[in-house]
Formats: structure tokens, sequence, C-alpha cells
């Protein structure tokens, strides 16, 4: 019966050996002890011995071939048997590893089981009174972004503050007062550093660039500002909230732009070079930033949206504005534009108009300030509000009176409501 | 790129190297005639002849003081070591003599040489020849020490080695000999002491060096699978070792775990360890682990050998571990 002679593993570390000569060819006989082939190993050059008498029927790794260890090379038997078979499963056959006698798993629990060295045990990180644990990178980012430790809750060994608890606890805090930026981006991981390059001009870039300059150079800007109580729309937007509704203090902001329109109608005009056309339409644009520069869709006819209303549109044009949907006539038009960078943590600012709007209102940070109320310095929301007014179109007593009926409606929100 | 075996590594350097510099020779126990013990000086002999590949008695304290003579005189010999194992009766030579030569002469004389050979577990060689010995030339001045992992660095090393000012001590395994891998061909050295990268990640840095390249690579595609993406930072060279390299890497992962195959107490691993609570504290968020060869004497039983040599799912616990992930 024909035998497949096997790649013999010829030292300890040997996973293939190469066939460097066959000594014998197909149709020898051979004889036991006979040394068949060279083989190369990982370390030296071998005999392949033969251990069985027969015929060598078939080589199947050729000279200059490698196999691995326990793959057949060869076919021996009597002449003219059919090794078909051998020779087929030769070409499949994977190396088998060779099982290990024993178990590892009883190994394990013998070793288990041996006496031992007494060996003290190491106390592991444990909550300890008056000890608060946290990692020396959770402190260094706690200190840079301001998080009060002893207020996170540790999600490590033994409740230690780690690293993603205090990007967890930065996330979550509200914008912090005197915070010059959001929390959340520690420097960390600087970005790279980008190479020189020569930027071209996008449509949109050009556009600003152009209306910005004019209207800096043709619109004498002049600029008012008040402090303006925010307790009460901040907690109309949390009972709102609280009910389901979709609301942000910007809606408030767009809302009340309008409703100060209204009031002071002499606002809501605008500079066409030879006239000055009064509106009768009540509209508000909201700027939007996009990556590649500013957008300014126009929510029209405020005066007929509600509150809920104004936010539903503003998010609506806002979305497509990021997706670069918008129609332009959805971004022209509107006598005043509302322009908020409160998001990112920017007290108070001053904006330029757009023109041929009349005026623009920059609106800073919402946070809790130092404020008197009857009499005593007390912590209340706060914002600053900005306002730049186009000298041609409006004086200052028409910007105040605008400003003031703005601030107004943002004290008194529910009228904001209708 | 070739693809050899870092057996076959090592001795491209040397042969490449004895080609370049006629004062480079090669010296120890069966390396001429016997192709080496572990052939690695396959040959050699025949290439070179009997005067620069040359056989030793069993005796390497005798040896090794034969070589740093020679370098002192002039030569570059390549002694090598059996196993580390055996050169603990040579260590007298090589601290006492190699390593001191250049300093206490005032720089009139320098000990130039390459003692390179296999350290730490084979195959079931038990207790007094498994050893990994690496921390008694480590922790010396006037040594150069490198542990190479993979075959190119094995060639680029060890043709730097040849030639170095300074002694080198050189750490291989048994292991490692039929290991394969891509190795540039003809002249290519590598810098001593530049650590390697030998997987970019973001989240767990793994320290490594020689063998334990290969369980700490086995390790991160393990971690890879629960979305943790570790670096793999190669020492190569443990005197002098790369620290900018290793900080550089804690700066952004801020976790550690350093690999070594021999056993926990005063090795190379503590001395990492120690420079990373030191110099990168704050940029820690958990104490470095450690995985190292279990403290014990080596057991000849194979699955206890098993049981104490670290492999990759005991990096990939240990990286978890660090990274709060449980």
């Amino acid at each position: 019966m024909a035998t497949a002679i096997v790649m013999p593993k010829l030292s300890d570390t040997m996973t293939e050996g190469k066939i460097l000569k066959w000594n014998k060819k197909e149709g020898d006989s051979i004889s036991s002890g006979d040394a068949l082939a060279d083989v190369e190993t990982d370390k030296a050059t071998l005999e392949l011995e033969a251990y069985e008498d027969g015929t060598l029927l078939k080589v199947v790794v050729p000279e200059g071939g490698s196999a691995p260890v326990g793959a057949t090379v060869a076919v021996l038997g009597e002449k003219g048997e059919d090794i078909s078979s051998l020779v087929t499963a030769a070409a499949e056959k994977v190396e088998e590893k060779p099982k290990p006698e024993g178990k590892p798993k009883e190994a394990q629990a013998k070793l288990a089981e041996m006496p031992r060295h007494p060996v003290r045990e190491i106390p592991r990180a444990t909550p300890r009174p008056g000890r608060l644990l946290a990692s020396p990178l959770a402190r260094r980012m706690a200190r840079d972004s301001g998080v009060e430790l002893s207020a996170v809750q540790g999600s490590g060994p033994g409740g230690r503050i780690v690293a993603r608890d205090i990007k967890e606890a930065a996330r979550r805090a509200p914008a912090r007062v005197a915070a010059p930026a959001p929390a959340a981006p520690l420097l960390l991981e600087l970005p790279a550093r980008p190479a020189e390059a020569r930027l071209e001009l996008t449509g949109m870039r050009r556009v600003i660039a152009e209306r910005m300059s004019q209207s800096k150079r043709e619109a004498p800007h002049f600029y008012l500002s008040v402090d303006v109580d925010m307790e009460a729309a901040d907690e109309l937007r949390r009972e709102l909230k609280s009910a389901g509704a979709r609301v942000s203090l910007n809606d408030f902001m767009l809302k009340a732009a309008g409703f100060a329109l209204l009031k002071v109608p002499e606002a809501n005009r605008t500079f066409e070079g030879d006239h000055i056309r009064q509106v009768a339409s009540v509209d508000v644009g909201m700027a939007v930033a996009l990556p590649e520069g500013l957008v300014s869709p126009v929510v029209r006819g405020i005066d007929r949206l509600g509150l809920l209303g104004v936010g539903a549109v503003a998010r609506d044009l806002a979305e497509r504005a990021r997706g670069k949907r918008l129609k332009p006539e959805e971004y022209t038009g509107g006598s005043v534009t509302v322009s908020n960078l409160g998001m990112l943590g920017i007290d108070s600012f001053l904006a330029i108009i757009n023109p041929p709007q009349p005026a623009i209102l920059a609106v800073g940070t919402v946070a809790e300030r130092p404020a008197v109320v009857d009499g005593k310095v007390v912590a209340r929301k706060r914002t600053w509000i900005t306002l730049s007014g186009d000298h041609r179109v409006i004086d200052g007593a028409v910007g105040a009176r605008y400003l003031g009926a703005v601030r107004d409606a943002l004290e008194r929100p529910l009228a904001l409501m209708a | 790129m070739p693809q050899i075996t870092y057996r076959e590594a090592l001795n491209q350097a040397m042969r490449e190297e004895m080609a370049r510099d006629p004062d480079i020779f090669l010296m120890g126990e069966d390396v001429g005639r016997y192709q080496g013990a572990f052939k690695v000086s396959q040959g050699l002999f025949e290439e070179f002849g009997e005067r620069r590949v040359v056989d030793t008695p069993i005796s390497e304290l005798g040896f090794a003081g034969l070589g740093i003579g020679a370098a002192m005189a002039g030569l570059r010999p390549i002694v090598e070591m059996m196993t580390w194992n055996f050169a603990l009766l040579a260590m007298d030579q090589i601290i006492n003599n190699a390593a001191k030569i250049r300093s206490m002469s005032g720089g009139q004389f320098t000990a130039p040489m390459v003692l390179r050979g296999p350290q730490g577990a084979g195959h079931q060689l038990s207790s007094q020849h498994s050893q990994v010995l690496e921390m008694h030339y480590a922790s010396i001045p006037g040594l150069v020490v490198i542990a190479a992992g993979v075959p190119r660095d094995a060639k680029g090393l060890l043709k730097s080695a040849c030639r170095a000012k300074d002694p080198v001590i050189f750490f291989e395994s048994e292991r490692l000999y039929p290991v394969k891998g891509e190795v540039p061909e003809g002249e290519y050295t590598l810098p001593i002491g530049v650590a390697d990268v030998k997987r970019e990640g973001g989240d767990v840095t793994i320290v490594c060096w020689g063998r334990m390249v290969y369980p700490a690579l086995e390790g991160a595609e393990l971690l890879a699978k629960d979305g943790i993406d570790a670096e793999v930072v190669d020492l190569r060279t443990l005197r002098p070792w790369d620290r900018d390299r290793v900080a550089h890497s804690l700066a952004k992962t801020h976790r550690c775990v350093v690999v070594e195959e021999g056993w926990p107490q005063c090795g190379m691993g503590a001395t990492v360890a120690d420079f990373v609570q030191r110099e990168c504290f704050d940029d820690l968020d958990a104490p470095v682990a450690r995985v190292h060869g279990a403290d014990v004497n080596m057991s000849y039983n194979k699955h206890h050998e098993q049981l104490i040599l670290p492999d990759g799912p005991k990096v990939a616990e240990a990286a978890r571990s660090v990274s709060y992930a449980e």
C-alpha cells in the first residue's frame, strides 16, 4: 500500500524545509534507510531518510521547493498502484499542529495549587475620605479646563477620575462665565500645520469681501449697546422645552428683532442710493456660519409667526444654508440681521451692516453675571446686544428706541409667543 | 524586498561587514567548522578561512578576554556566545574590562567589538538555558546594548554594531532565528539608540524590544478588535534607549504598557516605567502596566513555560486595563 513521505521536523525550531536535491527519482526502488533527498532546514542541511522499502512513485515537492513540516513531499509504494488520492490529499493537506500532551488548563490549575511564598496584598485604589482619586492627566485637564474635580464622578477603578470623565464633564458644563473659549477643545492634539498655499477666492468669499468692504466704505456705522436680562426668556425657554417644544434663545432674538421693527417702524427702512424706502413687511435675517464663509437667510413675515414658528423656519433655513440649498430670494432683503456669536463664548462684538439694511444686531453669550436687582448684587443670566446702525438711514435716537424695544421684548418675553 | 530569516539576516550582516573590513573576525564555540550551534555563521568559515572564523574551546572568560585584547590592539572582533546563559562566566571581562577601558585609560584604549548570541526562552530548555540577562549589561556604563526583534533590524543594527566605537552587547533569541521578514539587500545600517514605531496608534503605547515585538503586535491586533488602537514602540536598543520616542508616543496615548520577556524586578521594563512616571507624569491617565516573564525559574514543562512567558493575550489584557476597558 502506498504511503506518503512527509517533511520531517529535523530541528526544534523548524517549521518548513526546502528540498535541495532528490537523490532518487520517480520509479527508483527504495530500501529502508536510503537517503531520499537533501533537506535544508532553518539550521542545517540534513538527509530525508526512507523508513520503508518500495518504489518512489511520485515526487510531490520538486528540487528547490519548500514544504511545511508534516506536508507530503513524495509517495512510496508498489509499482502501478493508484496514488491519486494520496497526491490530491497532499495538495490539500495543511500542516497539522502537533497536539500538546496533557492539558494547559490542568497545568494552570496545578500551578495555582502549588505552595507559594506569602505575598502581601498591595492595596488597590479605593476611595479614601478626604483623598480624591484622579489620574495625573485628569488632574491636568481639569486644571486647564476649569472643571471642578470634586464635582466629577470617576469611572475608573475605585472611582478614580480619568481623562474621559473630565472630557464628559467639560462637555456638559454650561458656558462658563469668563470662559475665553468653549471648554471642550483642550489643546491636547494640535492639528497638523498646513503648508503655505494660494487659496483661490470662492464665489461666496468674493461676495463677502465685496459687500463687507462696500458696507464699511459707504455706510457710516454707529454703535449702541445694551445689557439685557435673560432670566425671564431663559425660564420661558426651559418651560417650553419641558413641554416638548424645540426652541432656542436665538429664536427669541429673531422674534424680538422683528417685534421691535413693528414698534419702531422708522428702523424698518432701507437705503436705496437716491432715496430711502419705508418697508412694510417685517423680515429679519440670521447670520449662519459655514465652513467657507457666511450666509444670511431671511425669516420673512416674522410678525405673523409665533415664537415656535420662528424657530421652525429658522432651523429649516439654517439647515438648508449649511447644505447650500437656499434659493437666492431666501437670502436677500430683510431690514435687520441677527448675528449671534454667543455659542462661541463671545461676550460682545460689533458687526458690519449687511446693505441695504439699516442695522445689524450683534448678540453675545448668555451667561450668569453680577447684576443689581433691588439694590443688591445678584447673579443673573445676562447678554450684551450691540446694534450697528447705518447713519444714512437712521440716527442714534431711532437706533436707541429700536434697541430698547428689542431689550424690552426679551425681558418680557410673553409678548413674543403671539 | 527579499524575505529572509532572522538567522540569515545576522549571517548577511556579518558576511558583508567581514568582506568590507579585514580587521573584523568571528570567534566562538563551534562558529567555524560546525557552522555555528544555531547556524548563524553558516558558510563564513568556508568563505573567510580559519584565521578570521576562529573556533574556541569552551572557555567564555578566556575568549571574551582574548576578544577585548584584540579590540584594544586594533582589531574588531565579533565574539559569539553560544547563549548568554554561558556568558555569565565572561561577565568579569565584559564589565570590568570591555566597559571600562575607554574611560579608565583616559581614551588611550578602546574596545570596539561585538559580543552577540541568543538569550531568553527557546522551547523547553528549562531554567539554566532560558534566561533573559539583558538587565545586567543594560545597567553598565560603557556598554552599548542592542536587542533587535525583526530580521531587518537585526541586519541593520548588527552592521552598525560592527562599526561602533564601544563594545556592543547584541541580544538575539533562539525563537527568533527561524522567523522571516523583509530585509534590504546589501549595504544597510540602522542608527543605534533609535526606537522604531512598529505600529501606529492613538489609544495606548506598548513599549517592547527583542522578541517581545511579536507578542506586542499580536496584542495590538487583539485590541484592534475591541476598538482600541495601540501604538507599538520597539526600543531596539536598550543602552542608550530612546526616551524621546516613548515620551512622544505617551503625549498622544496617555497610557503605557511595557512588555519584556524577563523577570519583573530590576529590569529594563522597570527602567522604562520609572522614566515614564517621572517624565510623563501629567500625561498619564493610568498607572504604567507591565507584562513580563513570571517571577520564577523557568519550568521545563511545556505548559508551564507557556504560562510563564508573555504572549499577545497577556499584552492585550494589560492594555485593556490601562484603557479602563474591561
